[in-house]
């Protein structure tokens, strides 16, 4: 386990370290900022039925950043190692596979987490200014969170994969930026399919994670989307795992 | 220490290790040698457990490489060839992490840190970053990390590649100083560190293994065909040549001239030196010097590996 905790340090570390985080972390908050000040305004506009909170969390300058910095954040993960060759020294040492890709998975996520915390005071500012809630209850917040938290997840173990599978940053990038936006415009086939097949519309939801955030920001939690990300992000690091294994053995 | 079977290792067609055996001993410094392309990095990778053999089993101190190999790892010092090190980082962060990895404990990691880098002539460049410091000090920020758990075994591949020649010979003597503690398998092309450090050397081509035995042993093997040098006075050139060649154990005799001298150079088997005195005394030509030279490391090399086909 300490073993595991120092890979984890490191990978957190070398994040903090590389200039690319911080490019990644400015233009995340100066678009998740704008994002909220047009949210605000929109509803000043016309007081309508959404909360901040709901109007914060599904829009198009919400999903667009956050689409776009699962690839930036993975790319490096395994293809910079392959690279320079450090992978050598890394896996001489006396570390598992599994220990390896977790650490890295998690140090990803760590960093997600980080670029999230500041919109916690968005909405904390917002009830200092404006003396109302941004949202009708807690579990409004509990519920985006959440959800940003399982398609982190996701997302993020979809980057490893992609990083695992080849020594160059950008090709890793790219794929798993394909596989993400297929994902991610899945519920647009929804739109397609006539009516006449609601089992196929029901299918998408599943898959749809903008209908989950919809759901989930007005606190209404549902486990099948729980249930699905989980399981997916298992899978895709246990697909990781095989493929890291995997270039080894064929060379 | 190690202990290797039949070890066999194929990149798709390519058959890049031959199923070699051998063994070393605790204490032992093996110098592995062998032309490009012979397959030394690719049994240490094996050895270290980084690829996976095709065939054929090793253990490393009474750990299977495949079955126990994080077990094995633990064992192992390991520098890999080119040294591969993360540029962003400093040099005291980086070993402090490798020695964490390693499992080095906490509250040895400081104590070990000072002794690597006294060891290895880091202390100036500790809080540089890896990435702006030069080829020599990035080999020995490898060596460091190579030593900082205290293995038993080392295993260098081409350590001191690169080097300028004041850090071979600090590398040299850093390595001979080790031997108390450590076994140590080292892959170069330099022969004379191999005369100079090793105890075994273990030649390998083309993934099979040539020769192994102790430097001097391989070199008695070829001693028989020497070189011996003797410079005279002679008047008769084309005469004292035949009659040099005519001598038993000499096959080919070339001159050259040396001032008034002649140096003539004779390829020998066994040692006609005795009878090249007797025969300039009875033909009454002054000698200066007379000498034999067994043949090299280098000669042995070039013998087993077959360079000169090539
Ligand atoms: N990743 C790889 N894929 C395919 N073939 C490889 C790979 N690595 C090495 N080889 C081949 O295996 C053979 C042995 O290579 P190896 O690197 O072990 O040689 P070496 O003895 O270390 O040589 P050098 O002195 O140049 O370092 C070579 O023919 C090489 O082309
Ligand atoms: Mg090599």
């Amino acid at each position: 386990m300490r073993r595991f905790f120092t890979l984890l340090k490191r990978e957190i570390a070398h994040y903090f370290r590389t200039p690319l985080a911080y490019v990644v972390l400015f233009f995340f908050l100066l678009l998740t900022g704008f994002n909220f000040h047009s949210g605000l305004n929109a509803l000043n506009r016309e007081t309508g039925q959404v909360t901040v909170v709901e109007a914060f969390f599904n829009t198009i300058l919400f999903w667009f950043p956050l689409v776009l910095i699962f690839p930036l954040l993975t790319m490096r993960l395994f293809s910079e190692e392959y690279k320079l060759g450090t992978i050598e020294s890394l896996m001489t040492a006396p570390v598992r596979d599994w220990q390896v890709v977790l650490a890295k998975f998690f140090g990803a996520f760590v960093f997600y987490a980080v670029l999230w915390l500041p919109s916690v005071l968005y909405f904390w500012i917002f009830q200092l200014v404006a003396h109302r809630p941004a949202a009708t209850s807690f579990s409004c917040y509990l519920g985006a969170y959440t959800i940003l938290v399982l398609v982190g997840m996701f997302y993020l173990a979809i980057g490893c994969l992609a990083s695992a599978l080849t020594q160059n940053q950008i090709v890793a990038a790219i794929a798993a930026f394909a596989a993400i936006c297929a994902m991610f415009f899945i519920n647009l086939l929804a739109q397609l399919l006539p009516s006449s097949a609601p089992f196929l519309i029901e299918l998408t939801y599943y898959f749809s994670t903008v209908e989950h955030m919809k759901e989930f920001s007005r606190g209404l939690f549902d486990t099948r989307p729980v249930v699905f990300y989980l399981s997916m992000t298992a899978f895709t690091l246990f697909l990781t795992l095989h493929v890291f294994q995997y270039r080894r053995w064929k060379k | 220490m190690i202990k290797v079977e039949a070890l066999t290792k194929r990149y798709g067609s390519v058959t890049a290790v031959d199923g070699i055996d051998f063994h070393v001993e605790r204490g032992e410094i093996v110098g592995f040698l062998g032309p490009n392309g012979a397959g030394k990095s690719t049994t240490m990778r094996m050895l270290t457990c980084y690829l996976p053999p095709t065939s054929g089993r090793a253990e490393i101190a009474g750990y299977d490489i495949f079955k126990e190999s994080l077990r094995a790892r633990e064992h192992i010092g390991y520098m890999p060839e080119n040294v591969p090190l993360p540029a962003d980082m400093r040099v005291h962060e980086y070993l402090r992490f490798r020695a964490a990895l390693k499992g080095v404990p906490g509250r040895r990691i400081k104590e070990r840190l000072t002794d690597v880098c006294d060891l290895c002539g880091l202390g100036e460049v500790s809080r540089k970053m890896i990435g702006a410091l030069s080829k020599g000090y990035r080999q020995r920020v490898g060596l460091a990390d190579a030593m900082i758990h205290e293995p038993d075994l080392l295993i260098l591949d081409e350590p001191t590649i690169g080097l300028d020649p004041n850090q071979i010979r600090q590398v040299r003597e850093l390595i001979k100083n080790l031997r108390r503690h450590h076994t140590i398998l080292i892959s170069t092309h330099i022969l004379p560190e191999v005369e100079m450090t090793c105890s075994r050397v273990i030649i390998i081509n083309k993934g099979k293994i040539e020769a192994m035995d102790t430097p001097e042993n391989l070199r008695r093997q070829l001693s028989a065909s020497g070189e011996t040098v003797v410079e005279m006075k002679v008047d008769n050139l084309k005469a004292a040549a035949s009659k040099l060649r005519a001598l038993a154990g000499v096959k080919d005799v070339s001159h050259h001239p040396a001032g008034d001298w002649t140096r003539f150079t004779l390829s020998t088997d066994g040692d006609p030196r005795e009878r090249i005195h007797e025969l300039a005394v009875a033909e009454k030509w002054p000698v200066r010097e007379l000498t034999r030279r067994g043949a090299t490391l280098e000669e042995v090399f070039a013998e087993v590996t077959h360079a000169d086909e090539r």
